[in-house]
């Protein structure tokens, strides 16, 4: 009822609008095209310096509502380099904009219609030209610069002593496997998938690097130790998302891929920082994936050391859930393995 | 210089004499029929208006989309049976916009305005109306690959429209459609025949768009007046060739990417496919050694180009209803082409810019945000001279120029959020968030439809040989100008945020759910200016029967060929003798006159420009 209330007010708005516009036209007729569309000229001439200054005034408190409000600290040292770079570009184009837009306006309001003025000839200026190719040249020079300078530290190699967790990404959760005490990932291939027998990421039996293996749904990672992320996808293409570590990097099924950060804040830290004792990272899905992406949720649990050893101790290895007889903890000899860091992608 | 003396003299004779013979067939043998003159025209006005007229009920249906999507994110808790009564309890159920439903509406939104309405609608009728007769032409090239140009485009939009009435729904896997996303319907219900109906609508707009472009194109070399140089041509005709070679030269690579997608789809390739394993089937995909990736490279490489596909005509329709408004030339006439030049090279060398966080090699990325940022140079040259054509201008605030200064303004603040997002660096944070939502809309959508507004409100006289009523115009400017910042600018809050797209409802997140309010807000204006589009599109149609009436030949005072032909041309254009070009098209405020037409010859001590 409401609804056909609400479409009623809108026609008879419509009906409004264009009586009243019907009626100008009639009145313009009769005042003269000329005094018309001078008196047209001026009121849109106005419209156009108060569009400016209420404008201007509108970024400046929409900036002011929201300081403090996006982003908080990043809590990983990438992202600070990734803030760093957001504040040069915030003050270089911030400064065109406002340039531009009030000599837009400026001139709009200016030289808008008198009889009195004439518009003034003047075709091409090399100068000016050179001035305005050479002038935006440099901003995005420094730019591409800055970078370019940290995309290569942030893409670049992981340090040696990183965690390694895979991540894959899956309609719609995340799996999290973790290498377990020989620090290798077993291999696995993805027919051997069995949801159904508790093999989520169809991990390779045979392959006694996979009998430590730690898969599940919880994501710990170490304060100040570096981690680095393998990630896959079992299906359709998904994206890991870590806002609060500036990073993102999609999750493609058949093509593993790879990012790496350091952690800055336990998640206790981070409750305290902010005063949010219900604060946890997240970790979100942001490629579209079905129609339960905007539900791909999993938390980050930000850990000390110490804490990050007790838990791991807990877990047990998918294998050993599998076929509890033959629980791998029983036989301590695989910790003497050579690392094997590479294994880490699929067959 | 010689050859392009004969090509000109050739070309003049053909159709000249062609459309003399034609003429008096008209008059005296077989009258045009409704069919012939209305529906299966070959007149290259009748199929602009066919373009503009089908592009507006597209941008209607895309915008009533963009309304209801905004309805569940601006009230995501909300119930509005009304819904259920109209879509029926599988999309909307209890009057809550489904998942399933929501990704469709985004989905077709993206596609209909991109394509349908952006790019067959805004080229499709500004190359179709303003090429022949801003060059002197009588028709295009081929007036018969013309028609059948605005019919593919026509068969393509049937085929889009069923495709929302089938039991599983329209494709629902965004405009990009991305695999594996969008090539298995188990993985998604918009991925089964609503999919496929996608693919075949957009392979006929392909089709559509190459008959078009190449017969811009060749219109354009080939069949200019007699002193029509391409120095002497306006800016329009510039941007609608760049625009064309752009679509000839990308489209054909997204044609392929869709075919390879129906291939693996049905045909069991493994182009895109590799190691699936379906949840909902418990089954593992036979495919492997197939890359995801691959189908993102043949899409963005039109995907790109396809952005300046859009903003081009939009440049060279607003750069001429400034001139011409200012009455002034336009500022830095080479530099605008030139700039235009430049942004159609680097339109085919940044595509991987959208790939930044697929894995792709972080070297690759550095050279595409090298070239990325590089095409701010040519678009901060074309700002600066849009702003100094207005500069000791005498400006006259017709809607058309209000949509013009309106467009400048968009591109400069969607332009600027393009370098942040050009910047792989900021781009980590940015990839597929808010951000990016509101920057493409400000800079090709809202940008893009202004300048095809500016393009309307000028040339509706010489459409329909009336004025659109003024009131409604200045109110449709103001508040679309207004609403549109209003709507977008917050956006990049919630992008900065890290708040993704494409999400309908965010709270069930720690991270993202702080912005409740601004998206009720944001919802509401999007109603509002929705709204008042419907004002213009009743402007519009009741204008062509009730508008005031035309009475002089250059209403504008502009110096282009269009306002030489008679009010309402017919076939053919001009009823006499094509006219003879003597000057360029930027001959206002020059030596004490306030505009020389193109058609008068140079002065004795006159210099050209």
């Amino acid at each position: 009822m409401s609804t056909i209330f609400l479409l009623l007010i809108l026609l008879l708005g419509f009906l409004i609008t264009f009586q009243i516009a019907k009626a100008s036209e009639y009145v313009g007729v009769l005042k003269g095209e000329k005094k018309n569309f001078e008196q047209n000229n001026r009121i849109n001439g106005f419209l156009m310096i108060a569009f400016l200054v209420l404008g201007l005034i509108g970024v400046y408190w929409c900036n002011e509502l929201y300081r403090g409000k996006i982003l908080g600290e990043s809590a990983s040292k990438h992202g600070e380099e990734i803030d760093t770079m957001l504040y040069i570009t915030i003050a270089i184009t911030g400064v065109v904009f406002v340039i531009t837009q009030v000599l837009l306006f400026w001139f709009a309001y200016k030289y808008q219609y008198s009889e009195k003025r004439k518009a003034y000839y003047f075709p091409h200026d090399n100068r000016l030209e050179i001035i305005w190719t050479v002038v935006p040249a440099i901003a995005l020079t420094v730019l591409v610069g800055f970078g370019l300078f940290y995309w290569f530290r942030i893409t670049g190699e992981a340090p040696k002593d990183a965690m390694q967790i895979e991540v894959t990404g899956k309609q719609f959760g995340w799996i999290f496997r973790y290498p377990g005490k020989d620090n290798t990932f077993g291999k696995k291939y993805y027919k051997n998938i069995d949801d159904a027998k508790g093999n989520t990421l169809g991990l390779i039996w045979d392959d006694p690097y996979a009998h430590d293996d730690i898969v599940g749904s919880e994501f710990y990672i170490i304060k100040d130790q570096p981690v680095k992320l393998i990630i896959n996808s079992r299906d359709v293409v998904h994206d890991v998302g870590l806002v609060h570590f500036r990073q993102k990097m999609d999750a493609v099924p058949g093509t593993p891929t790879t990012m790496w950060f350091i952690p800055k804040y336990t998640t206790d830290e981070m409750k305290k920082k902010l005063g949010n004792p219900d604060f946890e990272y997240e970790l979100s899905c942001d490629q579209m994936c079905g129609k339960g992406h905007y539900t791909m949720r999993a938390i980050v649990k930000v850990v000390t050391k110490e804490e990050f050893i007790l838990w791991r101790a807990k877990q047990k290895s998918a294998y050993a859930q599998m076929f509890p007889d033959k629980d791998p903890s029983a036989q301590p000899k695989i910790d003497t393995l050579p690392k094997n860091p590479s294994t880490a992608g699929v067959q | 210089m010689s050859n392009e003396a004969t090509l000109h003299g050739h070309a003049d004779v053909a159709t000249s004499h062609g459309a003399d013979v034609h003429h008096d067939e008209h008059g005296h043998h077989h009258k045009e029929t409704f069919i012939t003159k209305y529906v299966f025209s070959q007149d290259h006005k009748m199929i602009a208006k066919q373009f503009l007229i089908t592009g507006m009920v597209w941008a209607i249906l895309g915008g009533l989309m963009s309304v209801l999507f905004r309805l569940q994110l601006g009230y995501p808790d909300a119930h509005f049976p009304i819904l259920e009564d109209l879509l029926g309890s599988k999309w909307a159920k209890g009057g809550q916009i489904q998942p399933e439903f929501y990704y469709a509406l985004v989905t077709m939104h993206g596609t209909v305005l991109v394509f349908f309405v952006l790019t067959g609608g805004l080229s499709g009728t500004f190359a179709n109306f303003l090429i022949p007769l801003q060059l002197g032409a009588r028709d295009m090239a081929s007036p018969f690959l013309n028609m059948l140009s605005y019919w593919f485009f026509w068969l393509a939009s049937v085929i889009m429209l069923s495709s929302l009435f089938i039991e599983t729904g329209p494709a629902s896997g965004g405009w990009t459609s991305y695999p594996p996303l969008s090539a298995l319907g188990d993985a998604s219900e918009g991925s089964k025949t609503g999919m496929d109906m996608w693919i075949i609508s957009m392979a006929l707009f392909v089709v559509s768009s190459l008959l078009g472009g190449l017969n811009y194109i060749s219109t354009i070399l080939n069949l200019r007046t007699k002193g029509m140089s391409m120095t002497r041509m306006p800016l329009t005709i510039w941007a609608l060739l760049f625009t064309a070679i752009l679509g000839v030269l990308s489209f054909p690579v997204l044609l392929s990417g869709f075919i390879l997608l129906l291939f693996d789809r049905h045909g069991g390739t493994s182009f895109y496919l590799s190691d699936i394993f379906i949840a909902s089937t418990n089954q593992a995909l036979p495919n492997e050694g197939g890359s995801a990736i691959l189908y993102q490279h043949l899409f963005w490489f039109l995907g790109h180009p396809e952005v300046y596909i859009i903003i081009l005509p939009a440049m060279g329709l607003v750069s001429e209803v400034m001139s011409v408004n200012a009455r002034k030339p336009i500022f830095g006439y080479m530099a605008m082409v030139g700039s235009m030049f430049a942004i159609a090279i680097l339109a085919f060398l940044v595509w991987a810019h959208h790939m930044f966080v697929t894995g792709l090699n972080p070297f690759l990325g550095s050279v595409f945000v090298l070239l990325t940022l590089l095409i701010a140079v040519p678009s901060a040259i074309k700002v600066f001279n849009w702003l100094t054509t207005l500069w000791k201008g005498n400006i006259r605030f017709t809607p058309a120029m209000l949509f013009a200064i309106g467009f400048v303004s968009m591109f400069i603040s969607g332009g600027l959020t393009g370098i942040f997002l050009g910047n792989s660096t900021l781009d980590i944070q940015l990839h597929d968030t808010m951000f990016v939502i509101a920057h493409f809309h400000i800079v090709m959508g809202v940008s893009g439809i202004l300048g095809m507004f500016a393009g309307i409100y000028h040339w509706f006289p010489k459409m329909y040989g009336r004025y659109l009523n003024n009131t409604m115009a200045y109110i449709h400017f103001w508040v679309t100008f207004i609403g549109a910042y209003l709507i977008f600018w917050p956006m990049h809050y919630e992008g900065l945020a890290g708040m993704p797209r494409r999400y309908l409802d965010t709270s069930g997140w720690l991270s993202f759910n702080q912005f409740g309010g601004l998206n009720r807000f944001i919802s509401t204006v999007a109603m509002v200016v929705f709204a008042v589009q419907l004002l213009f599109v009743f402007n519009f149609f009741y204008s062509i029967f009730k508008g005031r009436k035309v009475i002089t030949q250059n209403p504008w005072g502009a110096t282009t060929l269009e306002w030489t032909a008679p009010i309402r041309p017919g076939h053919g254009n001009w009823p006499g003798e094509i006219p003879e070009v003597h000057r360029w098209a930027y001959d206002y405020a020059k030596d004490g006159r306030e505009f020389i037409p193109q058609t008068e010859p140079l002065g004795s001590n006159e210099s050209a420009h």
